[in-house]
């Protein structure tokens, strides 16, 4: 045995609670099994969980820091891992490292702005975690808006918490978005980048964007039709890890390794990187 | 020395890209030393006259890069094969793994290259090398001017070499000879004739250096699996660890049953180890069981030829007689 | 300064192997490689070993933990014990270099305890190169052959062995081995290294300049049309990262072995295509993305993080065992990086 503490080496986690968001994603809410939070953690950062023998992979912490009962995740099946996860019943242990990577500047660039989410997919779960975290801190922070769509209303993640919870709180609002029309759906019908432009928001705010590439791209560009500056808007980013603290070399963008310097990137500091992804 | 001279590649090249016959050409490519010749795409005739090489150093086989680079355009290729390279093009070919009317392959004959671990293992430094008939001339760094005997570095895939016939030419630079009855497989009867114990101690300690970095199996013209099993993570033996002896010796025996009655013989592998392994005596081992057991049978030969081990016919060898034939050898 | 006569190496070997574990370059079939001393074998007299050093500190294999699953349960199991304290004998400059770009990586923080445990307990006596060959090019990254790194330096003239303790775990070594060797004046040593200097310089490689590239300068090079040519015939065999000192990918990878798990991490190579796969796609499609990282690492994304060190030491391992000959000097000088 040697003293010092090993980063790769996790400790013991339980999932106490899943719940079906969609087809593909379920929250699985995980605790070590005295009942506690397995370690605290920032609004953005990940962990690398794993059921050993099918492997490690990181995810990003979807419940937020201040919830001081239990961790969350969304987790979207489309691999191995994520495959084995969602095949897990309630009191199936894992293993959980972490806290990962740098946290949305909550306390300080964040700080008395009016905040713009902008979410597509799966790419809401990372951002719940900082909308949850000024929900608890209101008074910090302005206006808050969020923009979420999905390709169905299905495939809307953690649709109770916003309908019962955040589009119930007062200067949140929130607007949803389906691809394609539904029966079912008496909301907004359109991708989400045209929602954002139609919608068409004032540039004092902070914007956070979160989604599939194609998405991030599209409405990056029509927040800069809206005036936006690229030194407003943050967003994350997504690579093959393994290690998860920067040593073995496999998830860098340039000389940035995604989950040490990232996942949360501004926009312009993305500029600076070389366009390999 | 080569027979043919440099020129005479670089004039046919030359003249195929200028007339836009063809709008790569598959060549060697000089590098720091007279050594270290690399395989490169010649786009120009001004690049061809630069860089060009056509030496003693010119052992790489471009037929693997046919498959890539016919399906990159519609325009044709030409490569220069020398007579085993042709070989593993007709190989290739049988396999369907390339398209003929996108290439326009040039036969060069081939007097043997040299091992240039053989020559830089002479010297503790060595600033040129340079041929004078049947010697090498190296001019070293520290020991001045040593003078080797062709034969001694050579390597053992062109001191036994099988064929100085080219298969498979659109045009031929040089002479063209004939397949030689060579001792190719006086290694591999070295190897049959020692005890079980004695054979597993001899891989054991060849194999047992192998790092799986995957060099042999990267250039060999047999495996061209667009997904090698050996990269699958769900075939049980993916692994760059060469944790166990099990990963590192059965790597390559299924590497050598997998080209088992494709392999054509090029050599590549054992040229291009970092290690050191004899890994061609393996697929020796192969063509010579197959050939004893199935009559003579050398893959790329000819196009469209059927190996023995996937062709069945009622006179195939049944596994008792397979024993008894092999006299304990097989 | 100590010395020992050459005819008396083995019973030197015998005192340091008091010291801990010892571990030598020899000869064999395949070139020289480090191999633990036993009475009887003798020093390679090779420029370098086939496999760098850094495997003392970063094995290609090396098991991180293990698990034991019951039902829904898991156990997670520390395998980690103390290492031995070893010495590794006759480090070229080149790969006593190589552990500085490792440690970088390895004991940042967080530190990974695994190296640490390795480096702490390992006393390295480092040899000055005096036969450098053509495909050397340490000088290009400012190591100097002739003054290389370590606890210990040697110098080995044709009958003599001269050591210079450098640190205090060298000096620590040298008194243990008092008894075995003699005191010393550097006249010998002083002398061979003006010879290795004059050596150095005559290399063929010796005007080859890294500064073209360093910290900063990803936009100059990662668009350049040349890495279509350099990367048109690399076989992604990764031979190249596991014959390099520098090199430091690694994969962790579960083996379940049927009595439990265990989670081993192992050498990989960026320039696998399997490296940055994963199921929403690939970043480096093809092998030229591929190619392009490895030499952007070791040229530029190292440096900007590491003060400007580059990750390369020049030891030409790459320049020896590519199998089709593209290597660090070629990009380099492709690149625009050739006269001093």
């Amino acid at each position: 045995m040697i003293d010092m503490k090993e980063p790769l080496i996790p400790v013991v986690g339980v999932v106490t609670d899943i719940r079906i968001d969609t087809p593909d994603v379920k929250t699985f809410r995980v605790v070590t099994p005295d009942g506690k939070k397995a370690f605290e953690h920032k609004p953005g950062q990940c962990a690398m969980l794993s059921i050993p023998g099918v492997g490690e992979a990181m995810f990003s912490i979807t419940s937020s820091p201040t919830n001081t009962e239990f961790m969350e995740f969304s987790i979207k099946k489309c691999g191995c891992v994520t495959e084995w996860l969602h095949s897990m019943e309630v009191g199936q242990q894992i293993t959980i490292r972490g806290p990962y990577g740098n946290a949305f500047p909550v306390d300080t660039e964040f700080a008395g702005h009016d905040m713009l989410f902008i979410a597509g997919g799966i790419g809401l779960a990372p951002l719940r975690s900082v909308i949850n975290y000024c929900r608890h801190y209101r008074d910090r922070y302005g206006k808050i808006d969020i923009v979420y769509g999905s390709r169905s209303m299905q495939d809307l993640v953690d649709y109770q918490e916003i309908i019962n919870e955040w589009a119930k709180d007062t200067g949140v609002n929130v607007h949803l978005t389906i691809d394609r029309e539904q029966p079912e759906w008496d909301g907004h019908v359109g991708f989400v980048p045209n929602y954002v432009k139609e919608l068409g928001f004032s540039t004092d705010k902070i914007a956070i964007l979160c989604g599939p590439p194609i998405m991030i791209k599209f409405t990056l560009a029509g927040l800069q039709e809206l005036g936006f500056d690229k030194t407003q808007v943050y967003t994350t980013m997504e690579l093959r890890m393994k290690c998860g603290i920067g040593k073995c070399g496999r998830c860098n963008i340039g000389s940035k390794y995604v989950c040490k310097d990232g996942p949360v990137f501004r926009c312009d500091q993305i500029d600076e990187l070389p366009d390999e992804y | 020395m080569q027979e043919i001279k440099r020129e005479i590649l670089i004039s046919k090249a030359s003249e195929m890209l200028n007339s836009g016959a063809v709008d790569r050409v598959l060549g060697w490519k000089k590098g720091e030393f007279d050594y270290d010749i690399t395989p490169a795409i010649f786009r120009t005739a001004d690049e061809l006259e630069k860089e060009f090489v056509w030496n003693d150093f010119c052992g790489a086989n471009f037929s693997k890069y046919l498959v890539k680079e016919t399906g990159k355009s519609e325009n044709k290729i030409l490569v220069f094969l020398k007579p085993c390279d042709t070989y593993s093009f007709n190989q290739l070919l049988t396999e369907h793994r390339f398209d003929r009317e996108k290439v326009y392959a040039v036969g060069v004959s081939c007097d043997g290259m040299l091992d240039a671990g053989r020559i830089k293992a002479a010297a503790d430094g060595i600033s040129a090398v340079h041929e004078d008939g049947d010697k090498v001339i190296v001019d070293t760094l520290y020991d001045g001017s040593l003078t080797l005997d062709r034969t001694a570095v050579l390597p053992d895939r062109c001191v036994n070499c099988k064929s100085k016939k080219h298969v498979a030419y659109d045009e031929l630079l040089g002479s063209d000879g004939d397949v030689i009855d060579s001792a190719r497989f006086d290694e591999v009867e070295k190897i049959e004739k020692m005890t079980p114990d004695e054979r597993f101690a001899f891989w054991q300690n060849e194999l047992s250096r192998c790092i799986r970095c995957n060099a042999c199996r990267d250039v060999c013209p047999a495996c061209t699996c667009e997904k090698c099993v050996f990269d699958n993570p769900n075939s049980g033996v993916e692994n760059k660890a060469a944790a166990n002896s099990f990963e590192e010796k059965m790597f390559h025996v299924i590497r050598a049953f997998h080209v088992a009655g494709r392999c054509t013989d090029c050599g590549e592998c054992s040229r291009v180890c970092p290690q050191h392994i004899p890994l061609h005596l393996l697929n020796r081992k192969f063509i010579k069981d197959i050939d004893n057991f199935y009559g003579e049978y050398q893959a790329g030969a000819e196009v469209g030829s059927c190996a023995p081990i996937v062709n069945y016919t009622t006179e195939d060898l049944e596994p008792g007689e397979a024993v008894e034939r092999g006299d304990g050898n097989a | 300064m100590r010395k020992v006569s050459l005819d008396k190496l083995d019973l030197l070997f015998s005192a340091i192997s008091g010291a801990g574990t010892l571990y030598i370059p020899v000869d064999t079939e395949a070139g020289s490689k480090y191999e633990k001393w036993e009475s009887g074998k003798t020093l390679s007299n090779a420029l370098n070993t086939v496999r760098s050093a850094k495997d003392f500190f970063f094995p290609q294999t090396e098991n991180l933990m293990d698990f034991k699953m019951e039902g829904k349960s898991i156990e997670v199991i520390d395998t980690r014990s103390e290492c031995e304290d070893f010495v590794i004998f006759g480090v070229r400059a080149c790969d006593v270099k190589s552990f500085e770009v490792l440690d970088r990586v390895f004991l940042a923080d967080p530190v990974d305890s695994y190296y640490k445990n390795r480096r702490d307990h390992a006393v390295i006596v480092s040899m000055a190169c005096t036969k450098p060959r053509e495909t050397c090019f340490c000088g290009t990254f400012g190591i100097d052959a002739a003054n290389p790194d370590g606890d210990v330096v040697c110098y080995k003239t044709d009958d003599m062995l001269y050591m210079d303790a450098k640190t205090e775990k060298g000096a620590k070594l040298l008194e243990k081995l008092a008894s075995v060797t003699e005191e010393s004046d550097d006249t010998a040593v002083n002398e061979q290294k003006k010879v290795i200097a004059e050596r150095l310089a005559k290399l063929p490689l010796a005007e080859l300049s890294a500064e073209a590239f360093g910290s900063g300068k990803t936009s100059v090079f990662f668009d350049a049309p040349e890495w279509k040519e350099l990367s048109e015939s690399c076989l992604g065999c990764g031979t190249c990262t596991f014959v390099c000192p520098t090199c430091q990918c690694y994969d962790i990878k579960d083996f379940n072995t049927g009595h439990g798990v265990k989670r081993f991490r192992c050498w990989d190579s960026c320039m696998y295509s399997e490296f940055t796969k994963m199921s929403a796609g690939q970043p480096r499609l093809t092998q030229l993305e591929r190619f392009r990282q490895r030499f952007m690492h070791k040229l530029v994304y190292y440096p900007t993080n590491n003060d400007g060190l580059f990750s390369c030491v020049g030891c030409g391992r790459c320049l020896e065992k590519c199998p089709i000959q593209m290597n660090i000097v070629k990009v380099m000088k492709k690149l625009g990086g050739s006269i001093k």
